[in-house]
């Protein structure tokens, strides 16, 4: 009979347990060293200028002179944006062709011979350097250097992205099917020749919808750099907050939201196009 | 021996290319493609044209000769051992902060994403929408700017940081889960709904094992962004390595801030290795 009845406690508890508890005891160090402590949100000091500025969230601001500035600072966030992945793109497309293997002539016969090796890597070394350093580094840099303004924030997403867009241009290539092209070189055409008959069309829509995704990431970054002064709505948005002006960070939070679903939008339909 | 041409009087094929023809037009005003590309052109056109881009000053022989005077002052980064300890506290803060902040993200996808899934076909899902509603904005709102606006409730410090990474991720996993939520196959979770078993224990134990791969993959995958996130997120004043940096790029301590800087990308780099070797191997 006791054989009959299924078990009705869950047969594998004691593991549960065992690394429930295991995981809390690794947790400790972390919350000790994040400072993690909740209640410092409703303590007295904190309480009272959160509420404040949460209750002036309500109505966002609407004077007609500012919506104007939000419209001005917007677009200057997605002209950053736009400038800085033309820019990266001036880096990417030929760091790209000369990184990619594919169109190495040396080799076709086996190996790569050693100095278009060397050359290559070098070169990858470099994108990956380019790539590492977060553009909001080089725009800290690039603002102490030359001051406040676009400039900073334009350069450094043109550096990152050109680093980022290179080297994943150049994995693109090498990934796919390469026998059009190494028939192309063998036969004698050049390598610009190869890759514009051969290695493009094979892999224009990777790569166009791989663009549209980091020019998306761009828009988001531009208005992270205006926070350490390249422009843009980061920009208006730091001096809001620091004036505890609740009305207008609510209306650029809104705007700030629509505008990523915007190319979010943009870029899914994109997709869609390119099949 | 030659096959018999099964049809031998049989008009000849079309070329692939006709030669004889013009190539058609570069624009045509029914070709989506061209009002794309004089789309983009003009976007990119006018934005660096509304910008006032100034390359003079980046470009000019002063330009470089500052840029460069103040690459020297960088040199040679800070050594002193009670730095280099400060530094490593630092490392280990944004280590933690991105950590903490990711499992956070975790569990508060999970909850969030069982309301804006559809979990089976005649489910109701009143809260899909107005739950999706709310995991987009909690995504399309960089960790940055969730930071700068958390100081005012959660002060200077790591605190705030974390909390960020937690919002954030949270919208970015939310998503992510709902979606696995939605595909895992609906076999076990109808079996047991139709045994009359509740909907926590069909989600213990028939979706949430089902998932799990997919859950533990996306966390790892954002804990690594996470790790980058946090090194520059302390730049707003939200602990870890950027705060530090913010202090001492502030008050014009370029050792300080070379070593600083040399810490992130160390981190960074070995975040990109480690997940590098970890892909690698699973590949395999």
């Amino acid at each position: 009979m006791s054989l009959a009845a299924p078990a009705l406690r869950d047969p594998a508890w004691l593991p549960r347990l065992f690394w429930l508890s295991a995981g809390l005891v690794v947790l400790w160090p972390l919350l000790v060293l994040t400072e993690f402590r909740p209640a410092v949100l409703w303590a007295p000091e904190n309480r009272e200028p959160t509420l404040n500025f949460l209750a002036a969230f309500v109505p966002p601001a609407h004077g007609s002179e500012f919506l104007w500035l939000v419209a001005r600072e917007t677009w200057r966030t997605v002209a950053i944006a736009t400038a800085g992945i033309a820019l990266a793109l001036l880096i990417a497309i030929p760091a790209a062709l000369v990184t990619t293997r594919m169109l190495s002539i040396s080799a076709l016969a086996g190996r790569m011979a050693a100095l278009p090796f060397v050359v290559r890597q070098l070169l990858r070394w470099l994108l990956i350097v380019l790539r590492s350093v977060p553009e909001l580094i080089w725009a800290l840099v690039f603002v102490r250097v030359v001051g406040l303004g676009a400039t900073a924030g334009v350069l450094a997403i043109a550096l990152t992205y050109g680093g980022m867009l290179g080297k994943v241009y150049g994995e693109i290539l090498e990934s796919g099917e390469g026998q059009v092209t190494v028939a192309l070189l063998r036969n004698g055409a050049g390598r610009l020749q190869a890759f514009f008959y051969g290695l493009l069309p094979q892999n224009a829509a990777e790569l166009t919808s791989y663009t549209v995704y980091r020019w998306e990431c761009a828009i988001r970054s531009s208005v992270v750099l205006g926070f350490v002064g390249a422009g843009g709505l980061g920009q208006l948005m730091d001096g809001s907050m620091k004036m505890f002006a609740g009305g207008e960070v609510a209306t650029m939070l809104l705007v700030f939201i629509a505008l990523v679903a915007l190319a979010d939008r943009v870029s899914a339909w994109l997709r869609l196009q390119l099949g | 021996m030659t096959r018999p041409d099964p049809q031998p009087c049989r008009p000849p094929r079309a070329a692939a290319n006709q030669p004889y023809r013009l190539p058609p037009p570069l624009f045509d005003a029914r070709c989506l493609g061209c009002w794309f590309m004089l789309g983009l052109a003009l976007l990119v056109g006018l934005s660096f044209w509304s910008l006032d881009l100034q390359w003079a000053s980046f470009l000019s022989a002063r330009a470089l000769a500052d840029m460069g005077r103040f690459l020297g002052e960088f040199l040679p980064p800070e050594r002193s051992p009670p730095f280099l300890d400060k530094l490593l506290w630092a490392s280990a803060e944004t280590l933690a902060m991105s950590a903490l902040g990711t499992l956070i993200a975790a569990v508060l996808g999970i909850a969030l994403a069982l309301p804006a899934s559809r979990s089976h076909r005649d489910a109701a899902a009143v809260a899909r929408a107005p739950t999706r509603l709310l995991l987009n904005a909690l995504r399309s709102v960089p960790e940055l700017v969730w930071a700068a606006l958390l100081l005012i409730s959660a002060g200077l410090g790591p605190f705030a940081g974390t909390l960020a990474l937690a919002l954030h991720t949270t919208g970015v996993l939310g998503r992510l889960f709902a979606e696995a939520v939605e595909n895992a196959p609906p076999g076990p979770g109808a079996a047991l709904r139709s045994h009359g078993v509740g909907g926590l224990r069909v989600f213990l134990y028939a979706t949430l094992p089902q998932i799990l791969p997919q859950v533990v993959a996306y966390t790892l995958y954002r804990w690594e962004n996470n790790i980058r996130a946090a090194a520059v997120l302390g730049v707003v004043g939200a602990g870890g390595l950027g705060q530090m940096l913010a202090f001492h790029m502030g008050l014009f301590h370029m050792q300080k801030t070379a070593s600083i800087l040399i810490a992130m990308f160390a981190l960074v780099a070995i975040v990109d290795g480690l997940s590098y070797l970890v892909r690698r191997r699973l590949a395999d």
